[in-house]
């Protein structure tokens, strides 16, 4: 992986020594909040419901075990002993003081990583596959060009004051593991006819208060003017982009009312008169850049043999782990969705362990899935069970990938002060109705995702069976959307009708399961049944 | 009823304004109608809290409860984690939040 050059560690620490000065003055009293506020975003500090907290960069969601050792020493040291996994492949602590601040940049920037443009109306942390390097259907490994771009983003002294923040997705394969579609920007690094690798440009989805698909406004931009195209892409937007009105900042809005025709001319005339200014960084950039992320020394002529024997081991197996383009090797997935669980929340002994089992099993590699789970991206076959059995000893061998169980849910009211309603007992309530009911095992892949606010950090726009919690008169409650996708068959969910109170809710999600196990079809996930009879059913058995 | 309520400056603890000072528990705070803007650019001056603001609240036994949910959920701490709000043993105060 990506390891930070002179310039780098340079520029992260000047950042640490800059903010905590700024830190210092806010509370010798030379910055007022007003003053202060916008330098500590820059650095990812938000002030939320009960705290401090901090938002830590995790570029591409790739991570050494160095590094997850460092972010458990953090939640020990600084916070309460847990940390939170984001939907940006991030990681936030909830209870920092600012006084610690300083201190934690420092400690962070020690292992080549930060929270800079984690907050703030800027190009923020590039996502991507969280299977990079490891999948067997991906054209070449994305995260090199996630580097190259978050290089280039990083600091970009024309986009640190965008109309609105900004988020680039990344991936290589017609699979989509990133949601890429749903980002302001996103790449697809595609192969064409004549073998040249170029880049597929999305521009303007997202989720948020008004959710939208991005369409492809160019299929293939030579890989060395993709940061060039980039550029272009996001000149027009800083250019055109409305800054009176917040809910219409973003760049959806843009595309959309320009309409992606007109948009793409725009861009492509700013690119045609960027290619004669220099933007491009030397090819031989993302050649140094490609050289960090080699494979691994795979070893040749494992068995792909596994002893099943143990029924937990086998299903676990079957759920938590991904084929591996080498022989012998599969990704395995750390789930942190226990049942009863907070989505996303680890424990600095949980951080720990999963850092000593990359270090052992998985070539020091650590990913953080936007599904708020871990991966350990290349382990031998031989050694899952070894794996599983120390996953299980720490509360961490949850069989639960992509089901019904496996929930994604932002923080809600229980953290964050712009939510509307809480996002977590929802969660917590749903997974243990479906690990109590047994109906998690025929309900197969079903992804359930809970968001307590519009702005959609839990991607219920995207969910099959979407949650969005919202304030009815001071009292939470939740309507129900269906039929969302983030992946490659990528769609909106639509709302069911009127919202449910916190049971309610919960009794409706297995209303709606149950009329997919009633209506289903051989083969069929919940998502393609809804799709093949539409709402009317399910309406039926809701609101009968 | 008005509350004062800010977050602590140096920890970002949530905090409510007893009439002389802060404190990190809701039934100590005073009703703050018509003064609390003084008192909010008073305090903030001073660095002891960020942000203050006012909230409606009523009186609930006898001790004010804020009118709101999200204010609730401000007093006691995240209601996922009773280990980490200001009262863990209390097992009433899951229906006080809600």
């Amino acid at each position: 992986m990506y390891r930070y050059d002179q310039y780098d560690q340079a520029m992260v620490d000047a950042r640490v020594e800059e903010f905590r000065d700024q830190t210092r003055r806010r509370l010798e009293g030379r910055l007022t909040e007003d003053q202060f506020k916008p330098l500590r975003l820059m650095n990812g500090l938000y002030l939320q419901l009960h705290a401090y907290m901090l938002r830590v960069a995790i570029p591409y969601g790739t991570l050494d075990s160095r590094q997850m050792h460092m972010l458990a020493d953090i939640a020990d040291k600084y916070d309460r002993g847990y940390g939170h996994f984001t939907t940006r492949q991030n990681i936030q602590y909830n209870w920092i003081k600012l006084e610690d601040a300083g201190d934690i940049l420092a400690d962070l920037a020690s292992v080549e990583m930060h929270a800079i443009q984690t907050s703030g109306n800027c190009i923020r942390n590039i996502s991507s596959d969280h299977f990079a390097g490891a999948a067997a259907d991906e054209v070449v490994d994305p995260r090199p060009y996630a580097e190259l771009l978050r290089q280039w983003s990083s600091f970009h002294p024309e986009f640190s004051y965008l109309p609105r923040k900004f988020k680039i997705a990344v991936i290589a394969s017609d699979t989509d593991r990133a949601a890429m579609r749903l980002h302001d920007i996103g790449i697809q690094i595609v192969r064409n006819e004549a073998d040249e690798l170029g880049a597929a440009f999305y521009v303007g989805g997202g989720m948020g208060r008004t959710p939208m698909i991005a369409p492809c406004i160019n299929a293939f931009v030579p890989l060395d003017r993709m940061v060039t195209y980039a550029e272009a892409a996001l000149r027009v937007y800083n250019r055109h982009g409305r800054r009176d009105n917040k809910y219409k900042a973003r760049i959806k809005i843009l595309v959309h009312e320009l309409g992606a025709e007109e948009y793409t001319r725009q861009v492509e005339e700013e690119f045609a008169h960027l290619l004669g200014q220099g933007v491009e960084p030397p090819f031989a950039e993302l050649e140094r850049i490609r050289g960090y992320f080699e494979d691994p020394l795979f070893e040749d002529g494992l068995s792909a043999e596994l002893d099943r024997s143990d029924p937990d081991f086998a299903l676990w197996v079957d759920r938590n782990t991904i084929a591996h383009k080498a022989p012998g090797y599969v990704s395995a997935v750390i789930s942190l969705k226990p049942v009863g669980g907070i989505p996303g929340d680890a424990t600095a002994e949980q951080m720990h362990l999963m850092a000593d089992l990359a270090r052992d099993y998985s070539f020091d590699e650590l990913r953080v899935m936007h599904t708020q789970n871990i991966v350990l991206p290349h382990v031998r076959k031989a050694d899952l069970h070894a794996l599983w059995t120390a996953l299980e000893a720490a509360g961490l061998g949850s069989p639960n990938l992509d089901t019904i169980e496996d929930i994604i849910a932002c923080p809600g009211l229980d953290y964050c002060s712009l939510a509307n309603a809480r996002s977590i007992p929802v969660a917590q309530k749903i997974s243990e109705r479906f690990a109590a009911n047994g109906k998690t095992e025929a309900l197969g892949q079903l992804k359930l995702k809970i968001s307590g606010c519009i702005n959609a950090c839990g991607h219920h726009h995207a969910g099959h069976i979407g949650i969005l919690g919202v304030d009815k008169k001071g009292v939470e409650n939740y309507q129900l959307l269906l039929g969302g996708s983030e992946a490659e068959d990528v769609s909106l969910a639509k709302i069911t009708g009127p919202g449910f109170d916190e049971a309610g809710i919960v009794d409706a999600v297995e209303t709606a399961a149950d009329v997919y196990l009633r209506e289903r079809q051989d083969g069929e996930r919940f998502l393609d049944t809804y799709r093949r009879i539409g709402m009317t059913p399910f309406k039926e058995a809701l609101y009968g | 009823m008005r509350l004062l309520t800010g977050n602590d400056l140096r920890t970002g603890a949530v905090t409510w304004w007893t009439g002389n000072d802060w404190s990190l528990h809701v039934e100590d705070a005073v009703d703050v109608t018509g003064t609390e803007d003084e008192i909010a650019r008073r305090e903030e001056a001073a660095r002891r809290v960020n942000a203050p603001y006012a909230i409606d609240a009523s009186l609930h036994q006898g001790r004010p409860r804020p009118s709101h949910i999200k204010d609730r959920v401000r007093a006691l701490g995240p209601t996922v984690r009773p280990d980490l709000t200001l009262k863990p043993a209390d097992p009433d105060i899951g229906s006080w939040v809600i």
